[in-house]
């Protein structure tokens, strides 16, 4: 599904390396997460993964199904089949939260060329998304993610998520800000739609998340770098130890 | 007396750089059509031809000619933030017909040039109803637009007419009301909009050839949308129309207002004039979609849009609503303006203002609170991009007689790129005490995080951009008639093309 190969990033602004050669496998239908200290470079790696402007890719590659991802445009990345969870989802005023989802889930069908949905189907099929995720209409009708709780927001990236149906999923700290029950919700929504095929890459700083999402995978990441990799176990090791005693094995 | 020349319509040249430039201005095509046009340039021959042509009272030549006198003494206002060069007032033909319309006027429709029709069924007006000539009534439900259409310096039609005469309504264009209701026209024509008013509604008072008359009489709610649609076509024409409403008491309309205008290098003038009537208890909303020729994105051509629009509520309880989309238009000069003369009345003024590449907009309202507990809103939504400069230019004005008067303002602009610019100038007079004025302001840029948000989600950069600029705008889009709201949301997108990346 997806495969990075020594992806190495910059910031364009400041001449500092940020990524330093990130490897890292995703087959079909796999759930690997992605764990690691503050500015060890998460974020970026999903970032970059999306395309977003302001980082400077020196080296390397990032690969969906074959296809390069660092060559295309955002648009074209979400149209292959990449979805990125942000972990500050963006408000946007003015554009009602069904608006905006039904002008993406019709602009990447027109970008694979498929037929638009009318404005009946697509209402069937979200109001049936969204009651899963505990999202009522009223959360459909207001502006996209303006004065929307912490838990609010994330449920609605899991609901776009639910919508666009993508192959490959990140989740860069869906977990940050969220209570224990907000959090379980946000699990449940990402549980179904694991059907053996579609791929997540969840980064978190906590191994709470990763009781509700089974992972397949643990990478650890710091300074730029995939540094340890292992099991579900892993996960409970930084949870008991923390990270400075993997960091310290790996130096 | 001057006679008519008969010129060809379009040179091939033009219709050639416009059809390799659409796609851009949706509707910059010409029609290929004899036109007639009065001699170049004006003098007072020229205004006694366009009185003459429209077979007028004697009253409305003298009118005409008292506000030329006057004009010639006026001089081009310069305060507003706009930047063209001189307009040379005397390489402008100040009238131009189809030459088909010349002989005498088309008794119906069908009489009509083909070509004229073709060119208004292009932009999506439709003109000759079709429910009409199919010989059936328009399906339950589905709601009517009556529209007068003017090309150039005449209007070509007037649609519905026998149903709006059912109702008592009188919608015809204002040629046609000086003959048909003289009386009506020389009570309310420059009462609301004094013909010494500007420079350039005193140039209109003078010149204008055509526009649309309304009245509604006492108690009526006038049974369907009412729409004029202008076109100017005929290279270096002004366009001077002029329109008058007159909303007795307790009776309402919705008017609304669409304009395009061929691709062309040359600049052209457009000046009008509408003047509202409010009686008691009475409601007028008028909306405009003004999608005039914008020019190229290095500003050669496009349309100089100098309007004065002015309602006057004269009754109690009165009430005016003005919305307005300005996308086209290489300078707007526009203030439509609410005097609240009766006790109660109430104005509102919704606008959106675009302006990209190197168009420039200087646009607001005014609201001229006399009367007792009147009510003003002014929403005015400023977007700029490109070269483009942006200007919201606003008086509340509160005189001493208007206790309890009350204002809100909410002023907002949004800068697309780095290389145009927003500027808000309110004026506010308060000569008394128990008025209450409310004035917030904000500026904001398109935020990337946003367009990047979109973008992860799927939609190119240009369909982001309207997005989120659709949002912006969402206030004012809600206040027009539901088929222009889609329109204009439409050409948001459009005329923000181009504009990032």
């Amino acid at each position: 599904m997806l495969k990075i190969k020594n992806l190495q990033v910059g910031l364009e602004e400041e001449n500092k390396q940020i990524l330093k050669g990130v490897n890292l496998e995703i087959g079909e239908g796999e759930v690997i997460a992605i764990m690691g200290p503050n500015g060890s470079g998460k974020s970026t790696t999903s970032y970059v993964l999306a395309g977003k402007d302001g980082y400077e890719v020196t080296d390397g590659s990032a690969t969906l199904n074959g296809e390069e991802l660092l060559d295309m445009d955002p648009e074209e990345r979400a149209a292959a089949g990449l979805f990125l969870a942000f972990q500050y989802p963006v408000e946007i005023p003015g554009v009602g939260n069904m608006t905006f989802l039904r002008t993406a889930v019709n602009a990447q069908r027109k970008a694979r060329g498929e037929d638009e949905l009318s404005a009946g189907e697509f209402l069937k099929i979200v109001r049936a998304k969204a009651k899963s995720l505990e999202i009522d209409a009223d959360m459909l009708k207001r502006p996209v993610n303006v004065g929307f709780s912490g838990g609010e927001k994330k449920r609605n990236e899991i609901l776009q998520m639910a919508m666009l149906e993508p192959k490959m999923c990140v989740l860069d700290e869906t977990d940050s800000g969220l209570d224990v029950d907000a959090m379980k919700l946000v699990a449940k929504g990402v549980n179904a739609l694991r059907d053996g095929k579609r791929s997540f890459l969840v980064i978190t700083h906590y191994q709470r998340l990763l009781d509700h999402i089974k992972p397949d995978f643990v990478h650890i990441m710091a300074d730029g770098r995939i540094v340890k990799s292992g099991g579900p176990e892993l996960a409970l090791e930084v949870e008991n130890n923390g990270y400075a005693d993997i960091l310290a094995e790996v130096a | 007396m001057t006679d008519m020349i008969a010129k060809d319509g379009v040179e091939a040249e033009t219709v050639e750089a416009v059809k390799s430039l659409s796609g851009e201005y949706k509707y910059g095509f010409s029609t290929d059509i004899e036109m007639e046009y009065a001699p170049l340039g004006l003098n007072e021959d020229i205004v006694r031809l366009i009185s003459e042509k429209n077979e007028e009272p004697e009253w409305m030549l003298e009118w005409r000619l008292a506000a030329f006198e006057r004009w010639k003494q006026m001089e081009e206002p310069d305060w507003a933030m706009v930047d063209y060069p001189k307009i040379d007032f005397q390489e402008i033909y100040y009238y131009a017909r189809p030459a088909s319309m010349a002989e005498e006027k088309p008794k119906s429709l069908d009489d009509v040039d083909p070509k004229l029709l073709e060119t208004y069924a292009k932009l999506g007006i439709p003109l000759k109803e079709q429910a009409l000539l199919a010989g059936v009534e328009a399906p339950e439900g589905e709601r009517k637009v009556a529209v007068d259409a003017v090309f150039d310096s005449v209007s070509v039609g007037t649609t519905f007419q026998e149903e709006l005469k059912k109702a008592g309504v009188i919608f015809m264009s204002i040629s046609e009301a000086l003959k048909e209701h003289p009386e009506l026209v020389k009570k309310y024509i420059g009462t609301v909009v004094p013909q010494s008013d500007n420079f350039y509604a005193t140039l209109n008072s003078a010149v204008f050839s055509d526009g649309s008359f309304v009245y509604i009489p006492e108690g009526v709610k006038c049974p369907m949308e009412l729409s004029t649609y202008f076109r100017i076509n005929a290279e270096n024409t002004g366009q001077f129309e002029r329109t008058l409403i007159i909303a007795e008491k307790g009776s309402y309309v919705s008017y609304l207002e669409g304009c395009t205008a061929p691709q062309r290098d040359v600049a052209q003038l457009h000046a009008a004039v509408v003047e509202l009537v409010i009686q008691e208890d009475a409601e007028i909303k008028y909306s405009t979609v003004q999608n005039w020729y914008p020019g190229d994105a290095e500003g050669k051509g496009g349309i100089y849009n100098f309007v004065t629009k002015r309602a006057d509520c004269r009754g109690d309880r009165a009430k005016v609503m003005w919305t307005q989309v300005e996308t086209g238009s290489a300078v707007t000069w526009k203030y439509p303006s609410c005097i609240l003369r009766g006790d109660d009345s109430q104005g509102e003024f919704y606008s959106i203002a675009i302006a990209n590449n190197m168009q420039q907009a200087d646009t607001g309202t005014k609201m001229i609170h006399l009367g007792k507990n009147t009510k003003s809103r002014i929403v005015s939504k400023g977007i700029s991009a490109g070269k483009a400069q942006n200007t919201y230019r606003g008086l509340v004005s509160m005189h001493p007689k208007a206790a309890h008067a009350r204002n809100y303002t909410q002023c907002d602009s949004l800068l697309i790129g780095d290389k145009c610019g927003a500027h808000t100038v309110p004026y506010i007079e308060v000569k008394n005490n128990t008025a209450r004025v409310e004035h917030e302001a904000t500026t904001s840029k398109v935020d990337d995080d946003q367009l990047f948000y979109c973008r992860q989600r799927g939609m190119d950069e240009e369909e982001a951009v309207a997005l989120v600029v659709n949002g912006f705008c969402k206030e004012v889009l809600q206040a027009l008639p539901m088929e222009f709201a889609m329109e204009a949301q439409a050409l948001v997108a459009i005329s923000l093309e181009g504009s990032v990346g």
